[in-house]
């Protein structure tokens, strides 16, 4: 593989937060992505969403600056930003021009340690929180997606963050600050930043506004097993959607990279699988992937296609003899076209500061380091044919877990 | 950065962004054909033909374009609009040569039956999928009413009619009508060896004869109407809108962008503080689309069905303000700062520097660098939004509305459009 000079730098603060920071000084811009803590894990079991709505209500005014003067100065510093919540974890990610990058994050020292929770401003977020849900009826692939992740993982890792109804309706101004007392905490937080930045200064500005952040305290969420694995959702629309899961090892498994390669040698480019026999060889449908999502215990590979009434069954044959076939192993043809994808997508990684902010992040959260293109280039390059193969001997794909919506039930092949 | 250009004798062009620093390389056939192009009985060809082009060549099946493209470890892709389809790839450096290959094999595909019979379910599936996700195809919905008669008004996927009924003859026929040298351009950005593209090029293309592709440029006369369309198993309310507004080669369209920006941004904007951040609607939004001849404001609302009809009127009070009282220095600042804090960000790969390389090219045949497209933002003042504001009004849009209600219950009929300005320009 090419040589790509790189760095990565690491700081623990005593608080607990690491920053972990890749200079590409190649670049303009700089790109910041905080993991915290605070996942739809910790929902209390009434109150589904409790999480999202608390993410939803800190953008909402912090330190001395109220909702929109909040919101208008990281417009002025041309922040492009962007909010999720997942099961582990609260993720704040922005990106702008190098030169706002501490600003940015002073500001998001503010959001993590002092935001308002105005309670002024809780039936706005309320009534934001209740849009996003009822998009989702809208939108059927993600639907049908939402349902297998909760049967395939058990409560609460297969949850959806957000929520239910009836709990959105109920929570209130004083849940969003408990939720916010428990869970947002530098003990578990990590800021991955990547971009051009000096070092020395970026370490410092952290250590300024977030160093003397309080820990607490953490409780891990109750498991309880997951409903029945096979499900259909009535639901009127023209085509039938598919799901299938099956296990799979997490991120850090010594193995993952030869599950990560059988995937990809079902799903990555045109030429693989369930592309080739799904849709270019047999018109099914026009999407149709598999993809290995992994949290930090467990991980399950996640297949997806969509596809008129009438051809849904044969779809849903096809595609799970794709994916029991696999067990039969995979050909060294295959195996190279996955080693030449993956080498690419890394080296061009490097171009995007918000691609490696997020990756230097995800790394420590897993694995505890950050693995350089050329740690990752060594593990590709050791992939063989028989390595992947007696892994999908020891793990077939099989146990699937099947949900499909649409107006009629399918029959899941033995 | 450096610019190198070079024009096969058939009027094929080369234009290439070279970024010596850069990891990776990007390179594009970008065809200035697409729904625009069409007849009514081949809409929906361009697309098709999309496809097609990745179903093989005479020296290639459908297995080897893509098994090819995978085995270099390609990113690549293709899409098509109203008046342009791109088929672009991005490569490590020393992939260059494989990759112009392929792509260059692929513009010149076999077009073969059994292929076109598959692929034509493949097309059909995407089009049954757009139409059961938000916004259940609103947009080709609103744009055939507000383009009435204009080579506009077409659908990129075409209708399942249209694709049930298209032949792989009128297929061929297309394809020799539009895919010709001096109607593409190869567009390439990145760390790219030059010199050798140009001789490939020409070994490959060279011999492409060269045949006038033609498109009528006229300026539309939008309706200004309103339609509703019910479906009743949605669970939200969605709201098109379409204004004149300006078109490609207009010099005010970046202040039209900024406009744009102040009013209705997803975030931070006079729409934003009123019905998002206010959680009334889901989202709502403002942008300006830009094509040869024709641009148009496009506002998009996404709400609950009982909050439909508030929500639209609340909008038109927006336009209504900013019509009368114009924007402030402040705003207009703040959208220049993210809009630069954009172009950069999204300039950084040269997969992505490629669409504005060859797209610049395709529909102005103008190259603009980064620092162009800044300097012109930056250059924009108050008066020349109030002037484009003045010229192109927010107000007069043309609706369309989708989801559970149906005429009676609302969004009622905006007011009246005021006469048309597009005779103006």
């Amino acid at each position: 593989m090419r040589q790509v000079t790189q760095t990565i730098h690491t700081h623990s603060l005593g608080n607990g937060l690491v920053l972990v920071a890749e200079p590409i000084p190649s670049l303009e811009s700089a790109a910041f992505s905080f993991l915290i803590p605070a996942g739809c894990c910790s929902d209390p079991p009434d109150r589904h969403g409790l999480t999202a709505f608390t993410c939803e209500m800190a953008l909402r005014g912090a330190g001395p600056r109220d909702n929109r003067a909040f919101v208008e100065a990281l417009e002025n510093l041309g922040v492009e930003r962007h909010e999720s919540v997942s099961v582990e974890h609260t993720v704040l990610a922005g990106a702008s021009l190098a030169s706002h990058l501490p600003d940015a994050l002073t500001l998001y020292s503010d959001l993590l340690r002092a935001p308002h929770l105005p309670p002024v401003e809780l039936e706005a977020g309320r009534m934001v929180v209740l849009q996003e849900l009822r998009a989702i009826e809208d939108e059927p692939s993600q639907k049908v997606m939402m349902e297998l992740r909760r049967r395939q993982f058990p409560d609460p890792w297969g949850r959806s963050s957000q929520g239910e109804r009836d709990a959105l309706e109920a929570i209130t101004i004083d849940e969003i600050r408990e939720q916010y007392r428990k869970l947002y905490r530098p003990n578990g937080t990590i800021l991955g930043v990547a971009g051009r930045f000096d070092w020395p200064q970026l370490k410092d500005h952290v250590e300024r506004v977030l160093g003397d952040w309080k820990t607490v305290a953490f409780q891990r969420p109750q498991e309880s097993k997951a409903p029945q694995k096979h499900a259909h959702v009535a639901f009127e629309s023209n085509q039938t959607q598919i799901g299938i899961a099956y296990e799979s090892i997490p991120y850090r498994h010594p193995d993952y990279f030869r599950a990560w390669g059988s995937v990809g040698v079902l799903s990555g480019g045109m030429s693989s699988r369930l592309f080739t026999e799904v849709r270019e060889r047999r018109g099914l449908c026009y999407s149709v992937y598999a993809s290995l999502q992994t949290q930090r215990e467990r991980a399950g590979v996640f297949c997806y296609a969509g596809t008129s009434e009438r051809r849904a069954q044969e779809t849903l044959d096809v595609t799970i003899a794709e994916l029991s076939r696999l067990a039969e192993g995979i050909e060294a043809a295959e195996l190279d076209r996955l080693k030449a994808r993956i080498k690419s997508g890394l080296i061009m990684q490097q171009e995007s500061s918000s691609a490696r902010s997020s990756a230097v992040a995800r790394d420590w959260y897993h694995l505890g380091h950050v693995r350089t293109l050329d740690e990752l280039g060594r593990l590709v390059d050791e992939l063989s044919c028989d390595s992947i193969n007696s892994f999908l001997s020891e793990h077939p794909p099989r146990d699937f877990a099947v949900v499909t919506l649409g107006s009629s039930p399918l029959q899941v092949p033995a | 950065m450096e610019r190198l250009q070079h024009e096969l004798d058939n009027g094929l062009t080369i234009l290439v962004e070279q970024n010596a620093e850069a990891h990776s390389q990007a390179l594009g056939f970008f065809v200035q054909t697409g729904s625009r192009d069409e007849s009514e009985v081949e809409s929906g060809v361009s697309h098709f033909l999309e496809h097609m082009a990745f179903k093989g060549t005479p020296t290639r099946t459908a297995d080897d374009v893509n098994r090819e493209f995978d085995e270099m470890g390609a990113h690549y892709n293709a899409f098509t609009s109203e008046e342009l389809t791109v088929y672009y790839a991005a490569v490590l450096p020393e992939c260059q040569q494989a990759c112009l290959s392929l792509l260059a094999d692929i513009m010149r595909p076999s077009l073969r039956q059994d292929d076109f019979d598959t692929e034509k379910q493949v097309i059909l599936e995407e089009i049954q999928m757009y139409e059961d996700q938000p916004p259940f195809s609103a947009d080709d919905k609103c744009k055939a009413l507000h383009f009435g008669s204009h080579a506009l008004a077409g659908s990129v996927l075409g209708t399942a009619d249209s694709i049930t009924r298209l032949t792989s003859k009128q297929m061929n026929a297309y394809f020799q009508r539009r895919y010709n040298p001096n109607n593409m351009v190869l567009a390439g950005s990145g760390r790219v060896d030059f010199e050798n593209l140009v001789r490939q090029t020409e070994q490959i293309c060279g011999s492409w004869p060269s045949v006038p592709s033609e498109r009528t440029i006229t300026r539309p006369t939008p309706s200004g109407g309103y339609q509703t369309i019910k479906r009743p198993t949605a669970t939200q309310q969605y709201l098109l809108q379409m204004m004149a507004a300006p078109a490609g080669e207009d010099d005010d369209r970046i202040a039209a962008k900024l406009l744009a920006a102040i009013v209705g941004d997803d975030t931070g904007s006079r729409v934003y503080w009123e019905l998002v951040d206010s959680g009334l609607a889901e989202s709502a939004c403002l942008a300006h689309h830009e094509f040869q001849g024709a641009g148009v404001y496009v506002s998009y609302l996404c709400c609950a069905p009982d909050q439909a009809s508030e929500n639209l009127k609340r909008l038109e009070e927006i336009y209504r303000i900013v019509e009368q009282s114009g924007v402030q220095q402040a705003e207009l600042d703040q959208a220049k700062t993210k809009i630069k804090s954009r172009i950069v960000l999204g300039s950084e790969r040269p997969r992505n520097r490629l669409f504005s390389v060859g797209g610049n090219w395709a529909s102005r045949r103008e190259y603009r660098t980064v620092q162009d497209d800044l300097r012109d933002v930056d250059a924009i003042s108050v008066t020349e939004v109030h002037a484009v504001l003045k010229k192109y009004p927010l107000s007069g849009a043309t609706t369309l509305s989708i989801g559970s209600l149906d005429e009676t219950q609302g969004p009622g009929r905006p007011p009246a459009a005021p006469a048309h300005r597009a005779s103006d320009l």
